[in-house]
C-alpha cells in the first residue's frame, strides 16, 4: 500500500522548490537588512559625532570616563580601536589616545630592556611614562595602559601584560614563561629576588627544578646572580629592584 | 577758559541726561570778554556745553573739572553773572578754543536773565558729582568678577568650575549610555547578517559583502566570518600597505632587510605624528605586500616574532651574512651580533636560528647564554 503525500516525484520537487524558495526569501532578507545596516549605520554616524563634539575632551581628559567607554563598548561586542578608519578613531580620536600610547610603551620597554631583561610592572611603566611627558599628558591609568598593551599584541609575540599575584608586569620580549618561572616571578615579587632555598620552601620544589627554571631566566636576561651573599647565591630580578622593601 | 573743549556734535553719553538751558549766554574768560557772546548754555549732570547755532560752534567744559561757583547779583548797567573757579589744565585734553589762559575762572554773562535758577540746578549737579558714578559704574562693567578678590574668589572660582566639570561629566555619562543603545542595535544587526552570510555563503554577492565588510570595520565589529573568508581586499588596507613600502623602503635596507612589526609600528606612528594607525591596521596592511607586489614581505618567525622583510634580503642571504661573521669570530651571541648586523636583538636571534634551521650553525646553551658556533659537520661534503 502506497502511503500518500510522501516519496513520490512530485513531493520531491515541491520540497525542492520549498527549499530554493526559502532560500531565495533568505537571501532577499539579507539583503534589505544589508541596506537596512548602512541607513542605520549612517544614523549612528551623526550620533556619534554629536556626541564626539560635546565629549570629546572629556575622554581624553577624565580616565574614569574612558574606562566606562571602553567597557561599555566591550559589552556590546564593538572595539573602538579596532582599525584607524573606524568610526570611533575617525570622530571621537580614541584611537590616537591609544596608539600613541602603544607607541611610548615599546619606546620604554626597549630603553629598559636591557637593564631588566624586558619585565617592568605595569605601574613603573605608567610612571615612566608620566614623567617622560611632564604636564602635557593627561592622566593615564594603568588600565589604559593594558588595552594599549592588548592592541600592541597583534603585531605579533612581543608584548603582553602577566598577572603575578595581585601585581601586573608587562613582558616586552617573546619568551613563553612557564608556569614555574611565573611562580619565581610571583616569589621574587616582594623582595626583587629568589634563591633555590626560597623556592623549594616555598613550592616544595626539588632543588633540580628551582635551580632549572632559574637558569631559564638567566639565560633570557631576566635574572641576574648575586654570588656574593653569605649562604648562597640570589637572583635578582632587576626589573623588580623598585619594589624592594 | 582754556578748558573748553570742541564739540562737533552734541551726544550725550550713557547716563548723562540735560538739566536746564538758557539762551543769551556769553563767556568772559576771566575779566576779559570773549567772542563766544551768544550762544545756548546746556547743562547737563557732567557737563556745560555752549552753543552758537548762528556760527556754528558749540564747546563744552566738564563739570569735573570746577572747583567753586560763584553768583554775581545784575546790577545797574550790569548782567547777572555765574562765577566758575576751574582745576588747573588737565593734562590731556582736547584741542579747545583757546590753548592757555592767564585766568582759572570763567565767568557766565546770562544777559536774557534766569542765572539764579541755573546756579541752583548747576549747584545741586555739581554737589551730586554724577560723573565720578558713571567712572565707576564703567569699572564695574569690564570687570564683573572683580567683587570675589584674592583667596576667596580664588576658591568660588575652583568650586564653580569643579561644579561645571561634575554637571558635562553626568551628562557626558548619559550620553554615552544613549549612544551605546545605538551601537548594540547596529551589532545586532550585523550579527543577523553575518549568520545569514555563513549560511549561504557565496548567495550574498561580492559587492554587499565588501560593503558589508566596510561597515563592520567602521563600526569596529569584530567578525571571523567575513575577515577570514574574503581576505581582506580593503581600499584603506591597500593605501596604508603602499605608504608603508614607500616609508620602510630606506630604513629596512639600513637595517639589513629586517625590521620587526614593533619597530614598523613605532616608527611609522612617530613619523605620522597625528591620525595615527592601530597596530591591526598595520598588520593587515603588511599581509598585503604579497599581493600588491609590493617589495616587502610580512614574515613570521618560529618564536612567533613578526617582522618585515624586504624582498631581496631572503633568509638565506642573512644566513649567509651571519655565517661569514661566525666563521670570522669563532663565535657569536644574539647580543653581539645584533650591532654588527645593525639590528634589534630579537631580529638577531631570530636570524641565528634561522641559521640554525639550516644547518648552518649550531648552539651551545649554557648559564652563560646562547652561543652559536659554525657547524663543522656541513662543512663542505
Amino acid at each position: 500500500m502506497r502511503r500518500r503525500g510522501v516519496g513520490g516525484v512530485a513531493a520531491i520537487n515541491k520540497s525542492k522548490l520549498a527549499k530554493a524558495k526559502f532560500a531565495e526569501k533568505g537571501t532577499e532578507i539579507a539583503e534589505t537588512q544589508v541596506s537596512q545596516m548602512s541607513q542605520q549605520l549612517e544614523e549612528f554616524r551623526t550620533k556619534l559625532s554629536d556626541f564626539a563634539a560635546k565629549h570629546r575632551n572629556e575622554i581624553r581628559k577624565n580616565p574614569q570616563f574612558r574606562n566606562h567607554f571602553q567597557q561599555m563598548c566591550a559589552r556590546i561586542g564593538v572595539d573602538p580601536l579596532a582599525s584607524s578608519k573606524g568610526f570611533w578613531a575617525e570622530l571621537l580620536n580614541v584611537g590616537d589616545f591609544y596608539y600613541e600610547l602603544g607607541v611610548q610603551v615599546i619606546e620604554v620597554c626597549m630603553a629598559t630592556r636591557p637593564r631588566n631583561g624586558g619585565i617592568i610592572p605595569l605601574e613603573e611603566l605608567r610612571v615612566r611614562l608620566t614623567k617622560a611627558h611632564g604636564k602635557t599628558r593627561e592622566d593615564v591609568t594603568v588600565d589604559d595602559l593594558s588595552r594599549a598593551i592588548k592592541k600592541l599584541s597583534t603585531l605579533g609575540n612581543g608584548f603582553k601584560v602577566i598577572a603575578v599575584g595581585s601585581q601586573r608586569l608587562v613582558q616586552s620580549v617573546p619568551v613563553e614563561l612557564s608556569m614555574d618561572n611565573t611562580a619565581v616571578l610571583q616569589s621574587a615579587m616582594d623582595t626583587g629576588y629568589a634563591s633555590i632555598k626560597t623556592l623549594c620552601d616555598e613550592f616544595q620544589w626539588p632543588t633540580d627544578r628551582a635551580r632549572r627554571s632559574l637558569e631559564q631566566l638567566i639565560k633570557e636576561g631576566m635574572v641576574w646572580i648575586d654570588s656574593q651573599n653569605a649562604s648562597e647565591d640570589l637572583y635578582w630580578f632587576p626589573g623588580l629592584f623598585n619594589n624592594e622593601k | 577758559m582754556d578748558r573748553f573743549m570742541w564739540v562737533t556734535t552734541i551726544s550725550l553719553i550713557k547716563g548723562e541726561f540735560e538739566v536746564i538751558q538758557k539762551h543769551n549766554v556769553r563767556i568772559y574768560d576771566g575779566d576779559n570778554r570773549t567772542n563766544f557772546d551768544c550762544g545756548t548754555l546746556r547743562l547737563t549732570s557732567h557737563q556745560l556745553i555752549w552753543d552758537d547755532q548762528l556760527q556754528d560752534r558749540t564747546i563744552s567744559l566738564g563739570l569735573n573739572l570746577v572747583q567753586k561757583t560763584e553768583e554775581v547779583i545784575a546790577g545797574f548797567n550790569r548782567s547777572a553773572k555765574i562765577i566758575l573757579y576751574l582745576q588747573s589744565k588737565p593734562t590731556s585734553q582736547e584741542p579747545g578754543p583757546k590753548i592757555s589762559s592767564q585766568f582759572n575762572y570763567i565767568r557766565l554773562s546770562f544777559r536774557a536773565g534766569g542765572q539764579s535758577e541755573y546756579y541752583a540746578a548747576l549747584c545741586n549737579q555739581l554737589s551730586r558729582k554724577r560723573w565720578i558714578t558713571q567712572v565707576t559704574n564703567q569699572r564695574q562693567a569690564t570687570r564683573p568678577s572683580g567683587r570675589h578678590m584674592g583667596i576667596v574668589g580664588i576658591e568660588r572660582k575652583i568650586e564653580q568650575k569643579q561644579k561645571e566639570t561634575q554637571s558635562t561629566i553626568s551628562q557626558a555619562f548619559s550620553d554615552l549610555n544613549a549612544l551605546m543603545d545605538k551601537a548594540k542595535e547596529m551589532v545586532a544587526i550585523a550579527d543577523r547578517v553575518a549568520k545569514k552570510i555563513e549560511e549561504k555563503k557565496g548567495q550574498l554577492s561580492d559587492d554587499e559583502t565588501v560593503q558589508f565588510k566596510s561597515y563592520l570595520l567602521s563600526m569596529g565589529i569584530n567578525d571571523p566570518v567575513t575577515r577570514e573568508e574574503h581576505g581582506y581586499g580593503n581600499k584603506y588596507h591597500e593605501e596604508l600597505a603602499k605608504q608603508l613600502a614607500t616609508f620602510l623602503k630606506s630604513l629596512i635596507e639600513k637595517s639589513d632587510g629586517l625590521m620587526t612589526l614593533t619597530d614598523v609600528y613605532c616608527m611609522y606612528n612617530r613619523a605620522r605624528g597625528i591620525e595615527l594607525v592601530s597596530p591591526e591596521d598595520v598588520f593587515i596592511a603588511c599581509k598585503l605586500f604579497e599581493s600588491l607586489k609590493l617589495p616587502l614581505r610580512l614574515r613570521e618567525f618560529d618564536s612567533g616574532v613578526l617582522a618585515v622583510q624586504s624582498e631581496s634580503h631572503s633568509v638565506e642571504v642573512i644566513v649567509e651574512k651571519i655565517t661569514k661573521i661566525i666563521k670570522s669570530k669563532g663565535c657569536i651571541t644574539a647580543e653581539e651580533l645584533s650591532p654588527l648586523v645593525k639590528t634589534s636583538i630579537t631580529v638577531a636571534k631570530e636570524g641565528l636560528s634561522a641559521a640554525e634551521n639550516l644547518g648552518m650553525v649550531c648552539r651551545d646553551d649554557s648559564v652563560e647564554g646562547l652561543r652559536f658556533y659554525l657547524n663543522r659537520f656541513m662543512k663542505d661534503p
